[in-house]
Parts: structure tokens; C-alpha cells; sequence
């Protein structure tokens, strides 16, 4: 792994309601790599997801390239971080915006005031809508698309910002195979650029895929290293009650129920 | 984005020319009937009745509407509710208990034509506003909840509703004067009340428009407006206060008018969608444009008498509530 960190939680604890879902987490993710976050339901894996994009209130400290994330503006933040949550929360509140207007929000953060978008801001929103294959609707409104074209438009818009780091909660939620191999492709892109992307995924396999991988449970992190470490299968397999198997096919490592 | 955008336009074109036609009619609409405009510039009491009731009532009609709309578009977006609304928020309510405490203190007439008066009441109106949209959502315990928050708004509107009723009853001299205006009417609209509608209704327009990125940002959900990095306590309170002003100014000039702010974003986004810049503009017109049909419409039904308006617009706009709740469920929403 390289050594500089991109993003490190310190002694992190997170409350949703009265109880405590996150104990003192210390996490130092790599800059220019790809981790996903993975562990059984409830254990914690989207509260640390947003505490990580300064979006909960929490104890402890996060840092982002050594600094307090807390400290900077929320401007400055969202032109570094990008963060896509799972689903469109509101009830549907979005369905009468276009799916340009969508993802032109990815901009908001770049952008000054009320200003038109500029030229750069509309190449990157065409980049990203074009990088989920978006494109070709992008003047319907959110509201007629499927579940899984939804995603595309969502993904499009936290691809729009090009931040430095994207934290992705279940990306991959309702997407079909060929879709979630373009995702897969995209992120390698962006890692390839030099950007920093953490996932959370309940589909191991593709989870695997990726350059390091976190194990939590029960508001913890159990494990974290190598998506081929030994140490890590056997990590996940503690946390899903040992009835997961890895085979090595075709070059990956896979995740089998059993 | 060409194609909505388009039609964006067209639509705005389309409203203003059909107020400007309705403007015409409405001056030339009276208690005998139709009048030739033309033939009043020959007679000093035909200019007079156009130039100082007909008109400012038709345009004050227009303008009431116009806050209404653009309340009910912040409100729809602001608690990412497509039933929220002034009236149905309970924020209308408020703004009268406001206007009733105003009249009971001071001893004003709710259709005083002074400057002072009008924007006193209007003050008091905002005031009211404020107070009752605070409640609905201290009530509702925050805007998730699309059933709590009606019921909040229901709930804050019957109490304040009774809490004025209460005020009106117990000091006979203002029942009278308000028990009419209450119900809702463009009847007496002077100039004043034109130009305090006029003012703060820009102040309003402008406002709204410029926090619409918030709105558009805040129907992606809560979390991913924070993550756009958007101050969101800050900007929704501005909002509130946008939403509280802009019935308030109506309310205390017009009286209770219902279901013209939830109609006129509908009827928008049934045309167009669009992001919350927009819409807001466009509700906005599209709420003057059905208050000054409704206006008409009061004056002209059962001529040489007249409706109260707000009577007009809550049996039509209740029944377009039924309908609109009716094909929500068909389609398995609310």
C-alpha cells in the first residue's frame, strides 16, 4: 500500500437515536486506492461511510491529508470529497428534475452562486453522464427512470464533482451486470488518475475486486488489508459466521455462500 | 435540458400574456356587466371606478395569488412535500391570528387603505406565519414524515384558527370587519395594498429564486445537499422566512385564500419539469394568473353580487386536492 493516507478516522464512535453504532474506529485509508468496506447488515458500514464525509456528528477525529476534516468549509469539502448515500431519500421529491439538472448538482460545489454553469462544469457533467450511459436521457425526468437507471443518474452525479475522493454506498444497488462491470471500470479509471475511492458493498465479489479491504462488525473494524491477503478471508469469514468460501478463478478471488 | 427548458419558456410567455388579458377583462368586468374601457375615458366616474377599484382589485387579485404560488413552491420544496402548502402548513392561520391580534390591539380596520396599516398588518401577518410553521414542525418533529407533517399542519391551523375566533368573539367591534375578510377577498384592494404586495413579493421572488439550488439540492436528500457543501441551517431558515412573508403579505391583505399555493406548482411541473429556480418563478405565475381567473369568476357567477373568492377557491381547490390525492394513491404514492 502507499504510505501517504488520504483519509484516517481517530478514535471514531458514532450515535444514530440513543445507541452507540460506531466504537472508537481507527482507520487509515490509502491515497490512489480503491477499499471497500464490507461486514455483515448493521454493522456500521454506512454511519462510518458518513462520518468519513463529515456528514455526522461523531467523537473522535477524522483527518483528510493530515487535517482536521471538521476544520475546513463546507465549500472546501465538497470540492475534495464526493459522497453518493443509498437511494434518493424524500419520497420522491427529485422525480421532477432532469437527470442533467441531476447531475449537474455534482458541480454545485465548484461553481460560483447563482453563476451559469461554465463551460469545464458542463464537459464534466456530459464526462460523467456519459461514463454511466446516462447520456442519451439525460432530458427525462428522474422520476419516469427504473430503479438501476436511477443509480446511473445518482453515480453520474457524485462522478460529476471529480473530487480527489468518492465515498460510494452501495453502488452497485440495482444495477445489472453489465452496468456493474462498467462501474467497476470507472473506479479502476479513477484510481488509475490518482483518486481515492471507498466503497461499501454487501456483493463480496465485487468487493474483492478491490485494492484493500475494511472488515467491520458490531460498530467495529475487525480487519483491514489485502482483498487477496489470507488474512482477510479469513476475517471475512469470521464475520459471516464461517459460511463463506474463497476460490481463486480466472484470475480473482471469489466468495461463495454455502 | 433544451426541450424543458423550452417549454419553460413558453409557459412563462403564456401566463403573463393571459394576466394581461385577464387584467383587461377585470377592469372591464363590473356589477352591470362588460363596459367598453374605451367609452370611460369620456366619463370622470367610469375612469375613476376602473383606474381606482377595478383595477387595483384585478391586479391586487394577481398579486396575492402570486405570493401564494410562490409560498406553496418553497413550501413544497422546503419539506420535500408535494401537499405542502400555506394553507395546509397552517402558516395561513397563523398569519390571520396575526392580523385578528393586530385589529384587537391597535383597533385598525382590516380594510384601512393607510400605508402604516397596511404594512403594520402585514408585520403582524408575517409574525403569525412564522409562529405557526415553527410549531408545525416542532409538532411534526422535523419534515420527514409526509402524514405528520399534515396532520402538524392541520392541527397548528384549527388551534390558531380557533385561538382568533376566539379573539374576534370576545371584542365585538373588530367581528364584523374581520369576520368578512376572513373569508377571503379581493373586494376591497386599493393601491397601498398593491404596492406593499407588489414590493415584498419582489423581495420575495428574488429571494426564493436565489436559494433554489438549495431546494434542488435537498430533494437529492438531506445528506447529499450537506455533501454538495450547502449551509443548509442558514438557508432554510431564509427559506422559511421567504415562505412565512410571502403568505403573510397575502393573508393580511386578501384574508384566508386556500389551495391556490398547492394548485400552482402542480399545474407547473404538470407542464414542465424543472429545477426549483424556475418552478418558483413559474408558480408564482401561475398562482396570479388562477387567483385573477377566480377573482373574475366571484364577480361574474351570480352578478350584479359577488363570492368571496377565498369561498370560490377552496371548493375548487378542495376538489382538485381530492383528485390529486385520488391519482396518488392510484399510483401507489402518499
Amino acid at each position: 500500500m502507499s504510505a501517504a493516507a488520504a483519509l484516517e478516522a481517530r478514535g471514531v464512535s458514532a450515535r444514530l437515536g440513543l445507541a452507540e453504532v460506531l466504537h472508537g474506529i481507527d482507520l487509515s485509508l490509502a491515497a490512489g486506492r480503491w477499499t471497500s468496506i464490507v461486514g455483515p447488515n448493521g454493522a456500521g458500514k454506512s454511519t462510518l461511510l458518513k462520518v468519513l464525509a463529515g456528514l455526522l456528528v461523531h467523537g473522535g477525529e477524522v483527518r483528510l491529508h493530515g487535517r482536521p476534516l471538521n476544520a475546513l468549509p463546507g465549500r472546501a469539502r465538497a470540492q475534495r470529497l464526493s459522497w453518493l448515500g443509498q437511494g434518493v431519500a424524500g419520497e420522491g421529491s427529485a422525480d421532477d428534475l432532469t437527470v442533467y439538472d441531476v447531475a449537474m448538482l455534482g458541480r454545485l460545489p465548484h461553481q460560483r452562486w447563482l453563476a451559469a454553469p461554465s463551460a469545464a462544469d458542463r464537459a464534466a457533467v456530459e464526462r460523467a453522464l456519459r461514463s454511466t450511459q446516462a447520456w442519451d436521457w439525460r432530458e427525462r425526468p428522474l422520476g419516469q427512470l427504473s430503479g438501476g437507471e436511477r443509480q446511473r443518474v445518482l453515480l453520474a452525479r457524485a462522478l460529476a464533482v471529480e473530487a480527489e475522493l468518492l465515498l460510494m454506498d452501495e453502488p452497485l444497488a440495482n444495477l445489472d451486470p453489465p452496468h456493474q462491470a462498467d462501474w467497476m471500470r470507472t473506479v479502476r479509471a479513477l484510481v488509475a488518475e490518482g483518486r481515492t475511492v471507498v466503497s461499501v458493498l454487501h456483493e463480496l465479489n465485487a468487493a474483492l475486486a478491490a485494492d484493500a479491504m475494511v472488515v467491520m462488525a458490531a460498530g467495529r473494524v475487525t480487519h483491514h488489508g489485502g482483498c487477496g491477503e489470507a488474512a482477510t478471508h479469513r476475517a471475512l469469514e469470521a464475520v459471516f459466521d464461517h459460511r463463506i468460501a474463497f476460490h481463486f478463478v480466472a484470475g480473482q478471488w471469489l466468495a461463495v455462500p454455502h | 435540458m433544451k426541450g424543458q427548458q423550452r417549454r419553460a419558456w413558453g409557459l412563462g410567455i403564456l401566463l403573463v400574456v393571459l394576466a394581461g388579458a385577464l387584467l383587461v377583462l377585470g377592469a372591464g368586468i363590473g356589477s352591470t356587466g362588460f363596459e367598453n374601457l374605451l367609452a370611460a375615458g369620456d366619463d370622470p366616474v367610469a375612469l375613476q371606478i376602473v383606474r381606482d377599484i377595478r383595477l387595483p382589485r384585478t391586479l391586487g387579485a394577481w398579486l396575492a395569488g402570486a405570493l401564494l404560488g410562490l409560498a406553496g413552491a418553497v413550501a413544497q420544496g422546503l419539506f420535500r412535500n408535494p401537499l405542502a402548502d400555506p394553507y395546509l402548513l397552517g402558516s395561513a392561520s397563523g398569519a390571520s391570528l396575526g392580523v385578528a391580534l393586530a385589529l384587537w390591539l391597535f383597533g385598525l380596520s382590516p380594510t384601512s387603505t393607510q400605508w402604516v396599516v397596511r404594512l403594520g398588518l402585514t408585520g403582524a401577518a408575517f409574525l403569525g406565519a412564522v409562529l405557526a410553521v415553527l410549531l408545525t414542525l416542532l409538532l411534526a418533529r422535523g419534515v420527514q414524515q409526509t402524514l405528520r407533517l399534515l396532520l402538524a399542519g392541520v392541527i397548528v391551523g384549527v388551534v390558531l384558527g380557533a385561538a382568533k375566533d376566539l379573539l374576534t368573539i370576545a371584542s365585538a367591534d373588530i367581528l364584523q370587519a374581520i369576520q368578512g375578510f376572513m373569508l377571503g377577498s379581493t373586494g376591497l384592494v386599493g393601491w397601498s395594498a398593491c404596492a406593499v404586495m407588489g414590493g415584498l413579493g419582489v423581495a420575495c421572488l428574488l429571494l426564493g429564486w436565489a436559494l433554489a439550488p438549495v431546494l434542488d439540492g435537498l430533494a437529492l436528500g438531506e445528506a447529499t445537499a450537506a455533501s454538495l457543501g450547502l449551509p443548509l441551517g442558514a438557508m432554510r431558515a431564509a427559506l422559511v422566512a421567504v415562505l412565512a412573508l410571502a403568505t403573510g403579505t397575502a393573508v393580511a391583505q386578501t384574508g384566508l385564500i386556500a389551495f391556490v399555493g398547492l394548485a400552482a406548482p402542480h399545474l407547473v411541473r404538470s407542464v414542465v419539469k424543472t429545477t426549483h429556480g424556475r418552478l418558483i418563478v413559474l408558480s408564482t405565475a401561475m398562482g396570479g394568473l388562477l387567483l385573477m381567473a377566480a377573482d373574475l369568476l366571484a364577480r361574474w357567477m351570480v352578478a350584479p353580487q359577488e363570492l368571496p373568492v377565498g369561498v370560490l377557491t377552496a371548493v375548487l381547490g378542495g376538489s382538485y386536492l381530492l383528485w390529486l390525492m385520488h391519482r396518488r394513491s392510484a399510483r401507489g404514492g402518499l
